[in-house]
Formats: structure tokens, sequence, C-alpha cells
């Protein structure tokens, strides 16, 4: 890996990776990790950061297609690695069915969560079209929300995998309140 | 949050890591999957003055089965390599429920089984099941190369026989007549949590009779440990009712709890002998599969 040594002797390193299918070189110190290249290096503020130690799932990201937390990869750890954060979810303006869903259930509230709720999903379901709830909860049980309660965003992944963006037709609309 | 200042090596060889750790000495550590290293270091509780990283080293990857050795884990493999390995799910799938139980999911595609040893935690979830399948490890320097038994390894919390400059490379579960295995472990949480206490149980049945059994206890003790009086209690035994209840008293009587957090001393010990009973009928019943709770 190429180095670049400053006049103080503060060693920089050449990173190339691919973010959301396009090729980046950024110039980092060690310490920087891929959650604070994502957000200060390449402007992708979508990836949150939350706890910062790997417990809330906030700076949820995929690498290689699978889901991890960026606040505990070293950004030189992901040299070479395809990167996939939650702004390469949605196919150009129109969001990706996940997101859709999401807001159609009232999965989003304060939003904290959603990117990395978004990104656990959908490596789910490429790994497993039509999950159980229970592997739901499991997939996403590295992503902490505090407003929902998760009811809707289970329902809105599990919609999904049977097809849907929206909830069911309310059966009795109309009927008594 | 920043990390303090580090230095990053990659090596490209096991050759080149192992000179690179020999030659940085005691400022060195080396970085696997990061997420219990990164962590202590976020928290200050570690400054190294390098890293060097194994993620170019991919013959420390994989889990195979290889004739005349068992089943050989690349110390690399990532906790989910683990619960998703093809390997494990035909020969020990105990080991990839135990996997299962850990961190979470972002987590397990970081973190390695080499790491979950190195770290020597006593609430570790791999090395358990892995001591109660009777494997051993392989640990690599710059002076050679050495074999041990898993259980061997650890000394006390965070603390083991490894030396500075050596790597662990791999694990292998040998080719044994165990009949059957399982880990149960108990979380205050499903996911995202450590052991309150972790128990694994082997055993070698024939007939309905115990010939042989393991019982290894996590989160009970200093370090990761084996109930020998238990053990032999069980030779020669069936699981029936009064057996299991004299079990429990033996491994309460070995396990050395404390408190914490997590659980009081007290309530560990009950806790010890009540999964040993539990891990044991499903090692007996079950086979190496997974326990029926699940």
């Amino acid at each position: 890996m190429n180095t670049i040594e400053d006049k103080e002797g503060v060693k920089r390193y050449m990173l190339s990776l691919t973010v959301n299918g396009d090729p980046h070189t950024v110039v980092v110190k060690a310490n920087t990790t891929l959650s604070q290249v994502l957000r200060n290096e390449l402007a992708l503020t979508g990836t949150k950061q939350g706890c910062e130690l790997g417990d809330c799932g906030s700076c949820t990201v995929l690498m290689d297609g699978k889901p991890v937390n960026s606040c505990m990869v070293l950004a030189l750890e992901a040299e070479g690695h395809e990167v996939t954060t939650i702004e390469g979810v949605a196919e150009g303006a129109k969001l990706s069915d996940l997101q859709e869903s999401f807001v159609n259930h009232g999965a989003v509230q304060c939003g904290y969560c959603s990117p990395g709720m978004v990104l656990s999903a959908k490596a789910l379901l490429k790994r497993n079209p039509h999950p159980t709830e229970l592997e739901v909860r499991e997939a996403i049980s590295g992503n902490l929300c505090r407003c929902t309660g998760y009811v809707h965003i289970v329902e809105a992944i599990l919609a999904v995998s049977e097809g849907r963006t929206t909830p069911p037709e309310e059966t009795n609309a109309g009927g008594e309140a | 949050m920043y990390l303090p200042d580090f230095d990053y090596h990659s090596p490209e060889s096991i050759d080149e890591a192992l000179s690179l750790l020999a030659n940085l000495g005691s400022g060195a550590k080396v970085l696997a999957g990061g997420t219990d290293l990164l962590h202590k270091m976020k928290q200050g509780d570690l400054a190294p003055k390098a890293l060097v990283s194994l993620k170019g080293l991919d013959k420390l990857k994989g889990i195979n089965y290889v004739e005349g050795r068992g089943v050989v884990i690349g110390a690399l493999s990532t906790q989910n390599d683990i619960l998703y390995s093809e390997v494990l799910a035909k020969k020990y799938p105990s080991v990839s429920h135990a996997a299962k139980k850990m961190a979470s999911n972002q987590i397990r595609h970081l973190g390695t089984v080499g790491g979950n040893i190195v770290n020597a935690v006593p609430s570790a979830d791999l090395p358990p099941i892995l001591i109660a399948l009777g494997a051993s490890i392989t640990l690599v320097s710059t002076s050679g190369k050495r074999e041990m038994a898993l259980e061997e390894f650890f000394v006390e919390p965070a603390s083991s026989v490894i030396n500075e400059g050596e790597i662990l490379t791999e694990i292998v579960i040998p080719d044994g007549d165990l009949t059957g295995s399982s880990y149960h472990k108990f979380g205050l949480r499903r996911s995202g949590a450590l052991a309150v206490v972790g128990v694994a149980a082997s055993a070698r049945v024939a007939g309905g009779v115990i010939e042989e059994a393991r019982i290894v206890c996590a989160s009970s003790a200093p370090k990761v440990i084996r109930t020998p009086k238990a053990e032999a209690f069980l030779a020669g035994k069936s699981p029936a009712p009064e057996v299991l209840e004299e079990l429990q008293a033996i491994v309460e009587s070995e396990v050395r709890p404390r408190d914490s957090i997590r659980g009081s001393a007290e309530y560990r010990r009950n806790l010890a002998g009540v999964l040993a009973k539990r891990a044991l009928v499903d090692a007996v019943e079950s086979g190496h599969g997974l326990p029926a709770e699940d």
C-alpha cells in the first residue's frame, strides 16, 4: 500500500475501494474508520455514526454484500472491497422496494436507524428471499431502533418478501370505529 | 470517535507477518476481525504502536474436512463462516449453533474464531464447544510452530500461553468417536449479549450408557474450564433424572464464578449446573445436532 509521509512525519496511506459501484482513491491516516471515510471524505452521510462501538448498527454498510458495522472496520481494511451504503440502494431517483415498503408501513420515524435497517434487510432478502418473522428479527437484531418498537419494520421487510410494498388492505375499512 | 495513532502493515504472507511481528516487538498487535481490538483502542484501553493486519492471508481462511486430521478451521474464519459452513452443518451443527448465539450479524461478519480464542475472555462462546470436541490449535512464530490442546491455551481473563510474535493459524476438531455435543448459553438478551453462563457438553454413548463425557463451562471461572469430577462421575452412567441431579450438584461444586453486572456468583453457580444438565441431555439425545428448543 502506497504511503505518503508529511514534514511532521505523519504517515498517510493511499486507499482504493469501490463504493456504490464507483471506484474511489482516498488518502487516509491508519486510524481512520470506514464510517469516517464514507461520511467525511466521500460525503455519504446516509451512514450514521451512533455508538461507534459496534453495538447499535446505525453505521451498517454492506461489504461485498455482507452487513458490517463500518465504525468497527479500519478504512484500510476495506482496500479492494465493494462497499454499498444507503445511497447505493435506490435505483436512480426511484426508491427500492424495501425503501418504499419502509415508508408505506410507517417503519421510519426519526430515521436514524433506517439506513442500517434497510441494508441489513437487503442482505437478508438476498441470502434468504422468504424469511420467517423470526429470521427477520434475527437479521436486524444488530440494528437498534428506539422509536418504532420494530413491529412496522418487521412488517415492511416481510411485505417485500411477499412481493408487496404496502400493508395488506384493511378488511373493515369504512366500518365501525 | 477517533482511534489513537498507529502504523498499519498488511503483509501478504504468513512469513512476512511473522517477521514483521518479530521486528516490531511488543508495540505491535495482530489485527484480525478487529471487533475486540478496535473496541479496546477506542475505549483507551490499548494504544499499540503498530497493527499487523492478517486480512491478506488467505491461507488462514476456510473450513475444510481433511482426511486423517478432521475439521480444519482457519483462524481467520469469521463467526458467520462458522455459522454457515456446510462442513460444520454436516459434521458438528453444535459448533454452528454456538456461533449463532454470538453478538450480531454485523459483528459475526467481522469477528474471527481466532480472535475469539486469542482474546481469552472467560465468556467466549466458541472455546467451550471446541474444547468439548477435543479441538487442538496451531501457533506459529519465526522460531517455529507448536500445537496444543485448546483447553491448555487459557491462563486467566485476557491471558493465554500465546507469546509475543506468535499467530494462531488453525483450529482442528479431530475425528473421534464422540456421538454427540451441544452448547447452551444463557444471556440477558437473545442478541448482542455476552454469556451469563455458557456450558458445552460432549459424550460418547453406546447402548444408552455414557462411556465418556466432557462438560466445559464459560463465564464460570477466570477462564473457560472443564469439570473433571463431573466428567468422571458421568462415565458408565445413563442420563436418568437422579444422575442429572447429581451432575448439577457436582458441576456447581467445581465452577468458580464471580459477581459481575451480568449475574451474581450464586446465580451463575446454579445456572452452570442447570445448563450442564441440558447440554448433556442434548449431547446424548440429539447427537451433534441442534438442541430441541431452537
